[in-house]
């Protein structure tokens, strides 16, 4: 009898959602919740081994203060907008060109797009590497040299550097991308292509009028995650040059963050740059759902 | 609508604070954060041992620390101990021995920690046990600046692996090609003029400078200078160093006897393959890359002669310490003492020194071992090199060089490796001056933000 009351009442509609978000919501208090706050506090402090002191706002000042700081904000804002730019307007033509009858091989195409995000970057940055490799014989070296180019020093000049970087996460991301537009491509009515053909439309405006309003919804998706993704961008730097790069040239926020806290042992700073990449991705969001218009009800 | 817009805004919410908390793991992509890359037990089938981590991030290091287990084991029955030891990629392991040692919990008995890095546990209360009392009535034996990197307030918390001699390791084929006798070079001047002629003769570089800061560190401090003096003042942007930086920078862009090494520094597969296909005539590095020459340039076997540094006008000092790993016992360790006396078998006494050369191709920083009879048996590395490298160690031990740390020193390095070698080297877009007095300012505005 026991255990068949004990069934109802994990089985009863006021119960069985809180059980099923419980792991959840567990796993966020922990892992999410209880770091966050303790990274807000640690950004008032000044960290060692059994000195722990409240220092005020004497982190952030020195952040502010510090041209480093400006330099990774720079870099990791070209790269948001970059890879923003990239990985949306790419995926959308790719998942297009894939959901079109006229393509082959589609599955083919699909995963192979789709294989790189599977990848480690750890190993894809060492492939990247070498391709990129600033000797004369290095595969990207010898395709310039065909056009008459000169051997470039990939990893050591300015553009070059963000080149990299951009094009390492949007051979990663490309394929996750495409998914999310091929979903929402799955959702046009038909019927709507179909009278646009009566009416006289050809492809290019059936995209613009029909595919690209459709897909509205998911490009802000994609653009929010992107800009997030954008800002904590540290894997692409990190497997390029580590934590130091010739003149800071591959400096992102977050591999400032890991530097100053990890590497230079000064965790207070380090949440404190936390805490404004926090702050700054927030508002870059925020933005962008206004702009975008994700707080107006379509419906109403 | 209003529910739609706090539920939208609950997202995002959500969404950012995971990318606070990714931020804090640093590293929470690495494939296999956590776990050793590499695990090796001694003494596991003594009964009654006592367990002892040891974590490092050189396999070779582990191999060694086994060894000296088992002959611990053997010669000290009635006290057993059963190690472990983890090899972790360099970076994860230093974070997480940082980490472990600001919370509290989860750090080795025993650890490895590179120089570069030792500063970072030489902060607050230091969570590191002193070893001075294991050697107290052997200093003497010991090339003292390499404790001395490895202490605070005259607290020796590490235990030196080698003295890192540097040297110039000469490709002799290439000084016959160009009729260049080696010992004839005594000055860094000489050397440049032996550069210009090895370059008109052969066309290859006499030699190639690094980005980072193998490319200077050794050369200010063979003039008696450093990056900080001994009080801890910073002393980068000194007029020597400046010199020494513009002398550098005149052997690339001015002289043209050195490249930038390719690759950027001397542990790079790019600049392994450059140097072994006979890419640079000479290279100036400390003795323990022996290692490097022998594992990953083969081809130069029998061709490379290894002399001491060309001295300065204003300092007879013919080598510097440099570069080195200190073994550390934590407070954490539950048995201090243990860990404490294992640590000094292994690598503080005398059998312990004799085993870093034979095993491992140190210079041990033990200068009493340097004529055991052990360190003149054959090995590889007088196979591959020549014999009586000990005898040009005893012959300049007096004029080793050594550096001054400071709980800074990372903040220099850094500066050096990112921006300094490349401004002044790579990108010719500072002067020496500039460089260098752009990064000491940085630094000291760190400093002084601190207190």
């Amino acid at each position: 009898m026991g255990s068949r009351n004990k069934k109802n009442f994990l089985n009863s509609q006021k119960i069985a959602p809180y059980v099923f978000v419980f792991p959840f919501i567990i796993s966020f208090l922990v892992l999410t919740l209880y770091p966050t706050i303790k990274a807000f506090i640690m950004s008032f402090q000044n960290i060692l081994p059994g000195q722990v002191t409240f220092i005020g706002m004497n982190n952030y000042v020195r952040a502010f203060n510090s041209p480093t700081f400006y330099i990774a904000l720079k870099n990791s804002t070209i790269y948001m907008i970059l890879t923003v730019v990239i990985l949306v307007i790419v995926p959308i033509i790719l998942a297009v060109i894939l959901d079109s009858n006229l393509t082959k091989f589609k599955t083919l195409f699909r995963s192979g797009l789709f294989i790189p995000s599977l990848t480690s970057v750890v190993v894809a940055g060492i492939i990247f590497r070498m391709i990129f490799s600033e000797s004369d014989t290095a595969i990207a070296n010898q395709v310039i040299g065909f056009f008459g180019l000169d051997p470039v020093n990939w990893r050591n000049t300015g553009w070059s550097a963000m080149f990299l970087m951009v094009l390492l996460a949007s051979w990663r991301w490309m394929g996750v991308n495409i998914l999310y537009f091929l979903a929402g491509l799955q959702n046009i009515p038909n019927e709507l292509y179909e009278s646009a053909e009566i009416d006289g439309a050809n492809v290019f405006q059936k995209f613009i009028h029909i595919t690209i309003p459709f897909l509205k919804p998911i490009a802000t998706f994609v653009i929010t995650i992107s800009i997030i993704g954008g800002f904590r961008v540290f894997e692409e730097s990190f497997v390029f040059w580590e934590t130091s790069s010739p003149g800071n040239i591959g400096l992102t926020l977050v591999s400032f963050l890991y530097q100053q806290g990890i590497h230079q042992n000064d965790m207070g700073y380090g949440a404190a740059v936390g805490v404004i990449v926090l702050i700054v991705v927030f508002i870059v969001s925020l933005i962008n759902l206004v702009l975008t218009g994700a707080f107006k009800r379509s419906d109403t | 609508m209003k529910k739609l817009k706090f539920t939208l805004l609950t997202i995002l919410t959500l969404v950012m604070m995971s990318l606070l908390v990714a931020c804090g793991g640093g590293s929470d992509n690495n494939d296999n954060a956590g776990n050793a890359n590499d695990t090796q037990t001694a003494g596991d089938n003594v009964e009654d041992a006592t367990e002892l981590t040891f974590w490092t991030f050189a396999g070779t290091h582990a191999d060694f620390f086994i060894n000296a287990a088992e002959r611990w084991n053997e010669e000290n029955p009635d006290r057993p101990i059963k190690l472990t030891a983890e090899t972790y990629p360099f970076d994860q392991m230093h974070n997480n021995l940082l980490l472990s040692l600001q919370s509290g919990t989860g750090a080795p008995d025993l650890v490895d920690i590179e120089i570069a890095k030792f500063s970072n546990f030489l902060m607050g209360d230091v969570q590191l046990e002193p070893l001075n009392d294991l050697i107290e009535s052997e200093l003497d034996n010991f090339i003292q600046s390499r404790l001395d990197i490895y202490s605070k307030d005259g607290t020796i918390y590490g235990a030196p692996t080698h003295l890192g001699a540097t040297v110039v390791y000469y490709n002799q084929e290439i000084m016959d090609e160009a009729g260049v006798d080696i010992d004839a070079i005594e000055t860094w001047d000489d050397y440049v003029e032996a550069g210009k002629q090895v370059v008109e003769a052969t066309g290859i570089p006499m030699t190639t400078i690094p980005t980072n800061w193998y490319g200077i560190w050794p050369f200010v401090t063979q003039r008696d200078s450093d990056f900080f003096d001994e009080n801890g003042e910073l002393t980068l942007d000194n007029d020597v160093n400046v010199e020494t930086l513009e002398f550098i920078a005149d052997m690339v862009n001015v002289h043209e006897i050195a490249i930038i090494s390719p690759g950027d520094h001397y542990h790079s597969e790019d600049f392994y393959g450059f140097m072994n296909d006979a890419g640079a005539a000479s290279i100036i590095v400390p003795l323990f890359y022996m290692k490097d020459f022998t594992e990953y340039m083969p081809d130069l076997e029998g061709k490379m002669q290894i002399r001491p540094m060309p001295t300065w006008p204003d300092s007879d000092k013919r080598t510097v310490g440099m570069g080195g790993t200190g073994t550390a016992v934590t407070k954490q360790s539950e048995n201090v003492d243990l860990a404490k006396e294992f640590l000094y078998f292994a690598k503080l006494s005398e059998e312990g020194n004799i085993h870093l050369w034979t095993e491992l191709g140190f210079d041990p920083p033990r200068w009493d071992v340097w004529d055991a009879p052990e360190l003149q048996e054959e090995t590889v590395y007088y196979e591959y090199f020549h014999d009586g490298i000990f005898d040009m160690l005893l012959d300049i031990r007096d004029e080793v060089g050594s550096v001054n740390m400071s709980e800074n020193t990372p903040d220099v390095l850094e500066e050096i490796d990112t921006n300094v070698m490349h401004r002044v080297l790579r990108e010719q877009s500072h002067t020496a001056a500039e460089a260098l007095e752009d990064a000491a300012n940085s630094v000291q505005a760190k400093i002084d933000s601190k207190n």
